[in-house]
């Protein structure tokens, strides 16, 4: 009795002060910039609205001949922070663990996993604007929860170059032209913090440079009408999934391709239907030293593809879903682990995800039973908008295996089913700060991935305070 | 000593309410009057065939608009403070950009258009991300702000008559008309928003205000077609000191402007015919005698 009074009284004491909260006199980059209100340019921070979508096309400019930066105050300076205090209990199923605690020689067993406590995201300071007209930038040093920092963007870009909108050109590390981007999730669980659909890859499959999700390292042009109803976009990006040094990537390449048309419907809103492409190559072979693989010799090229459509299908103000479908598909030799010889990141040590894949060196033949592997996913992202201080989340993904990469191997091997649901309560919405009171659960399922070959569910519960200054 | 104190009280006092007094009077609105206007007649909106509701665009007004516009409608949102030029206030219903003439309320069509046109060197930006109905919809938001759409109808918009052929002759004849009208004085000999009196210039709520430049390629507030700049000189700018010319300036004698106010724009779009005349006709700025 006296703890259910405890649990009212904290509840209580938790809802006092979130009516609480003042807003803050501090602003995040570009709302600071222009007055406007987290609302106006996102549907619930950070997901971009059209109008936003619109903002960030014109390289971060409202087209209102104020852009640059000598219009603005000198004390102005353009930069966010972003970071997430949160609590959260994780349970995986089906981990591998010793039999007998603390022994070497024990069989191995399959149990459940359940961790909670207090925990951090990592941290972010975005930095970009205009340094001219038509002429931006963006920055983005970001750390890991223990402060281990990298950059995820880093950009120059030149817009409406002749005075025209259909010219804007990109240049460095910086986020695919996805319609649901990925770096503006929703979401911050483990699972249901990514789209699964963007960084999905066979069971065993070496090719770690498809994942549509992770910023690249390239160039981008894009083009758009004025008011931003129709949108195309062409990348050539190094194949190095965004890692720098040429450890991979040194001698290939991929494309990423864009292109979306929006309509007008009325009092329902504006929908939008496109496509994407990824067409590229990755390296399978690399020169050897003492029979390690040299980074940056990467060559043996094979190919692999992502393409799909995307749907962002609103319904009147509150209520919306978004679509994104995916057909990938990799080179044999990936399906059978190669592409990731060496660790992308510094080139010495093994991928995190999983043992160093082979090396496809002269004389290396496939075994008679490998094929390319194929498969499908799909996204569904809903959203209940109450109103822009408050929207609640439901997104359910699948990945279904079309073509395992060995002939034998089940066909449902890796597939996934992911649900997430959760909301986001901003308890005040202004141009100087945003902060979010969030909660969120996730419920994945994976086919056959156990150690020994069981369904794996996971699942994770999170509350936390997402804040930006 | 005490005297003088009173003499020094009396007369800022009576500055104050001369200078109130000069400025538009606005009665302090509630929320229930507001309310109350929410379900007139009048917080609805035509443009073609699309009829708007104010009530529908409420939670686009919330997200999109009151930042600088405020919850009642009276350009008091939390940013205006940092805004220059200041953002609407939809109380007053005192509008730039019309197509009828000085003094009377906008049509549907021209807030419609404004909308998604944004106003240029302010923070209004084009909102043409916007569907058309909801647009219409946010136009009878705006006029349920104000007693007039209570009380009045909008003006009739001007004619305007077809635009003639750009002819040497008639930039000459726009180049007289800038002259005799004294466009001058406030957007300067050549154009550059350096007239004499361009520094002295306030709105109609007593802030400073410059005049259009016409040389620095920014695009005029209310519309960059030909017809709009048109309808800048013969409506007015109600609200600023750039007046209408309806009663100065014939039709014929509008277009001339029109076409000499061109050559004085960098090229764009529009101007290429009047620039080459102007050059060949080797045009000095006017003279101010």
């Amino acid at each position: 009795m006296a703890s259910r009074k405890n649990l009212t009284g904290s509840l209580l004491l938790l809802l006092l002060v979130l009516s609480c909260f003042q807003s803050a006199h501090a602003l995040p980059a570009f709302a600071r910039k222009y007055g406007l209100r987290c609302s106006a340019c996102h549907e619930s921070w950070p997901m971009l609205n059209y109008f936003g979508q619109k903002f960030k096309d014109n390289g971060y400019q409202l087209m209102n001949d104020r852009d640059a930066p000598i219009w603005q105050n000198p004390s102005y300076w353009p930069v966010t922070f972003r970071i997430t205090p949160i609590w959260h209990r994780v349970s995986n199923a089906r981990v591998a663990e010793d039999a007998v605690p603390g022994s070497t020689t024990s069989s191995t067993v399959e149990g459940r996993i359940e961790s909670s406590g207090f925990d951090l995201s990592g941290l972010d300071f975005h930095t970009g604007g205009t340094l001219e007209k038509n002429v931006s930038f963006y920055v983005l040093p970001s750390s890991d929860s223990t402060a281990t920092f990298h950059f995820e963007t880093v950009m120059g870009r030149l817009d409406n170059l002749f005075g025209s909108s259909w010219l804007n050109v990109k240049f460095g590390k910086f986020e695919l032209d996805n319609l649901l981007s990925e770096k503006r999730i929703l979401t911050l669980t483990g699972n249901g913090g990514i789209y699964q659909t963007y960084h999905f890859m066979p069971v065993g499959d070496g090719n770690i440079f498809g994942q549509i999700g992770d910023n690249q390292l390239g160039i981008e042009y894009m083009g758009h009408s004025a008011d931003d109803r129709t949108r195309i976009s062409a990348s050539l990006l190094s194949s190095s999934d965004g890692n720098v040094g040429l450890v991979t990537g040194a001698n290939s390449y991929t494309g990423f391709f864009t292109g979306s048309q929006a309509f007008d419907a009325g009092k329902l809103g504006v929908e939008r239907i496109g496509f994407y492409a990824m067409v590229g190559e990755a390296a399978t072979f690399y020169q050897t030293s003492g029979g390690v693989p040299i980074p940056g010799s990467g060559i043996g090229n094979k190919g692999f593809s992502r393409v799909g459509f995307v749907g962002q299908f609103y319904f009147g103000p509150h209520f919306d879903i978004q679509v994104v479908t995916q057909h990938g598909s990799d080179n044999a030799w990936f399906g059978q682990g190669f592409g990731s010889a060496v660790n992308p990141s510094n080139g010495t040590t093994c991928p995190t995800s999983g043992p160093c894949g082979p090396n496809n060196v002269p004389g290396t033949v496939l075994p008679a039973t490998a094929r390319a592997p194929s498969w499908n996913g799909a996204t569904f992202e809903a959203h209940y908008v109450y109103s822009p201080q408050l929207i609640f989340i439901g997104r359910f993904e699948l990945e279904r295996m079309s073509q395992q990469a060995t002939v034998g191997t089940p066909s449902n091997l890796g597939n996934i089913t992911s649900y997430t649901v959760g909301y986001r309560y901003n308890p005040f919405m202004t141009s100087r700060a945003g902060f979010a009171w969030h909660n969120e659960y996730n419920f994945m399922h994976q086919d056959l991935t156990s150690f020994y070959g069981n369904n794996v569910n996971s699942s994770e519960l999170l509350i936390g305070f997402d804040f930006d200054f | 000593m005490r005297k003088k104190s009173f003499l020094q009280c009396s007369l800022l006092m009576s500055a104050a309410a001369v200078l109130a007094l000069s400025l538009p009077a606005r009665a302090q609105l509630s929320t229930v009057q507001l309310e109350t206007w929410l379900n007139s007649p009048a917080a609805t909106s035509h443009v073609g065939n699309i009829t708007g509701n104010a009530k529908a665009a409420a939670a686009d007004y919330r997200r999109y608009c009151v930042g600088c516009h405020g919850e009642m409608g009276d350009g008091n949102g939390e940013n205006s403070p940092w805004l220059d030029p200041k953002p609407r206030d939809f109380q007053l219903a005192v509008f730039k950009c019309r197509s009828t003439p000085t003094g009377t309320l906008p049509t549907d069509e021209d807030l419609f258009d404004t909308i998604a046109r944004g106003l240029d060197r302010s923070v209004m930006p084009p909102w043409n991300t916007f569907t058309k109905d909801e647009r219409v919809d946010l136009v009878a938001w705006i006029k349920h702000f104000s007693p007039r759409w209570q009380n009045e109808k909008p003006g009739a918009p001007i004619q305007i008559p077809p635009e003639p052929e750009v002819t040497p002759e008639r930039v000459k004849a726009g180049q007289e008309v800038f002259g005799r009208v004294q466009c001058w004085k406030c957007h300067g000999v050549e154009g550059m928003a350096n007239g004499p009196s361009a520094s002295t210039l306030t709105d109609d709520l007593g802030r400073p205000i410059l005049p259009y430049n016409f040389t620095d390629g920014s695009r005029p507030k209310c519309g960059s077609t030909d017809s709009d700049l048109y309808k800048i000189f013969m409506t007015g700018l109600d609200g600023t000191p750039m007046p209408s010319f309806a009663d100065n300036i014939k039709p014929d004698e509008a277009w001339d402007l029109v076409f000499y106010l061109r050559s004085l724009q960098p090229h764009n779009p529009f101007n290429a015919k009047e620039k080459q005349i102007a050059k060949q006709l080797g045009l000095k700025p006017v003279s101010p005698q």
